[in-house]
């Protein structure tokens, strides 16, 4: 059918196209920021230069450098549109003598490693800068740095095309109205604005987490993250967060089963990839020789070491309780005592965890995975009314459709135990 | 460089920490707060200073048919009003909120951070 191969070259076509837009969004805006110091110019220039690259490519080919190919048409469309405002002649003399014709595209060498990359970095903390809200900070990162499409932004906060879009205008407003600096943080704030870009990172892939509606977040998380330790590569808390990424995700072809997670200690182990494995725990290793441990690294090892063993009993519980300790003298929060609590049960069993779960109960009374674990500890001293009731619980809290069918799977369970305990 | 309005808003009654301070704490405050103003202006941030009197002496004026209407209050019935005021100069919002901190430090209390317009070739 001369049709069909047709319509498949075409696509395979437009599906490359929207790659390369894909991989060379964030360059190009972040690069164009730079030169017009404006976000959204610098958004219609990339614009621009996409609808004409849409129109040239299917039939010229992709050019060798299309990042460079972007970038220069964008730039000149932008000062060319600037030229006929006054405003723009004002800030194309600031810019210098910029050659009115436009040279070859893909003539300017944007090497990776030169100010395309120092532009990404100085957009990143724009972007998760501290005076935006935390909403705002995520939706321009995965727009700006992680060229998703309004839509696709929309779609990964569960709100329409238009709000988000309005999210984004906001956000941008308040950027240029209040002056947020396109600047690498000076010294002594690097290591609080970096938490900031970290958060925000790590929040975009836990949202893609247990959701297959909104699983592409993780790998543009991962992205990020791996970006951003090339930009920074001596700071060990970025290394942490993209190891604490790579092992949460080598898991992931086993931690569900027909549309339910399963728990880590029923998990086919066999399933984890272990090419993420050494990649994170070989990060790891070198954090651990640089001994700036802080709440990313730490996290980071726990998992190392829950990838480490064969099984749950294989597992190395004391090494991960002096773990969750150290973490919890950084970041004392519920949930860090929390998974400090079924770590100790595992250790002393459950009636060590139950008392320690008990302790913290009221701090997380709003989290399903503390009714979770509550349900699970009550279900293996084999009180069972008691752990179905924290299976309900649990399931009226859970955010996700994954988390509700597991715990559906546990209420049917603890109501099958009889008096037997699940386990000593 | 732009222009910023650091607001420091009290709560409204009167309930400023101020009136229960010691003479020794008022001291120190001003202390503090002159200190402050005085690095402002060697820096050239400083602009304009003001400090209001409490929102139960304000009055609002709004249009009504052609004419005026006035209310006694302020615009919202709120527990935090704006209590006094910074002008500033600084290069970017990351300078001005070093300003803000130093303000907050000094006065020990929550103020607003916001740009000012600019007018276009001013």
């Amino acid at each position: 059918m001369p049709e069909d191969v047709t319509r498949t070259v075409t696509d395979r076509h437009a599906t490359d196209v929207e790659r390369v837009f894909r991989e060379v969004y964030g360059q190009a805006v972040a690069t164009l920021v730079h030169l017009l110091g404006d976000i959204t110019l610098a958004e219609d220039a990339v614009q621009e230069a996409f609808v004409l690259a849409t129109d040239r490519w299917p039939s010229n080919g992709i050019p060798p450098n299309p990042a460079g190919w972007i970038i220069t048409t964008a730039r000149n469309r932008a000062i060319d549109d600037l030229r006929r405002s006054a405003r723009g002649r004002e800030l194309t003399e600031q810019l210098g003598a910029v050659p009115s014709t436009s040279p070859a595209p893909g003539a300017v060498n944007l090497s990776e490693d030169g100010p395309v990359r120092d532009d990404q970095l100085r957009l990143i903390f724009t972007c998760c800068h501290p005076a935006l809200r935390m909403e705002h900070q995520v939706a321009l990162t995965l727009r700006l740095l992680g060229g998703l499409s309004v839509d696709e932004v929309a779609r990964s906060f569960l709100v329409s095309e238009t709000a988000m879009a309005k999210r984004l205008v906001r956000a941008k407003y308040k950027i240029a109205a209040a002056k947020i600096p396109y600047r690498v943080p000076a010294e002594a704030d690097l290591p609080e604005r970096l938490r900031s870009v970290l958060s925000v990172l790590y929040l975009i892939y836990n949202t893609g987490v247990d959701d297959p509606e909104r699983a592409p977040l993780r790998s543009e998380g991962i992205r990020l993250a791996r970006a951003l330790v090339e930009l920074l590569p001596d700071e060990p808390e970025a290394a942490g967060l993209l190891a604490l990424m790579l092992l949460s995700e080598s898991r992931v072809p086993a931690r569900t089963a027909e549309g339910a997670v399963v728990l880590l200690g029923d998990q086919d182990r066999t399933r984890w990839d272990r090419g993420m494995i050494e990649e994170g725990q070989a990060i790891v290793r070198a954090c651990i020789r640089r001994d700036l441990p802080g709440p990313f690294q730490l996290q980071a090892a726990i998992q190392a070491v829950h990838c480490d063993a064969d099984s749950l009993d294989a597992t190395d519980w004391p090494q991960l309780v002096a773990l969750y300790d150290h973490l919890f003298s950084v970041m004392p929060t519920p949930v860090v005592a929390l998974n400090r609590a079924i770590a100790v049960g595992e250790i002393e069993g459950p009636a060590a965890a139950l008392t320690a779960l008990d302790a913290i109960a009221a701090d997380l009374d709003t989290y399903h995975l503390m009714h979770a674990a509550r349900g699970t500890t009550l279900r293996r001293l084999g009180r069972r009314d008691e752990a179905r009731a924290a299976f309900e619980r649990a399931a009226h809290l859970a955010p996700t459709e994954m988390d509700r069918r597991f715990l559906a799977q546990q209420i049917e369970g603890s109501a099958e135990d009889g008096a037997t305990p699940l386990r000593g | 460089m732009s222009q910023y309005l650091l607001a420091v808003h009290t709560e409204a009654g009167g309930g400023s920490h101020e009136q229960s301070m010691t003479p020794e704490e008022m001291q120190s405050f001003m202390g503090k707060v002159v200190a402050l103003e005085a690095e402002m202006k060697a820096t050239g941030a400083f602009v304009f200073t003001g400090r209001l009197h409490d929102a139960d002496a304000a009055t609002v004026v709004r249009p009504s048919d052609g004419g005026l209407v006035m209310t006694d209050g302020p615009f919202v019935e709120s527990k935090e009003h704006i209590g006094g005021f910074y002008i500033i100069e600084a290069d970017d919002l990351d300078a001005a909120l070093v300003w803000a901190g130093k303000v907050v430090e000094a006065i020990d209390a929550p103020i607003e951070v916001r740009p000012f317009f600019e007018m276009p070739g001013a």
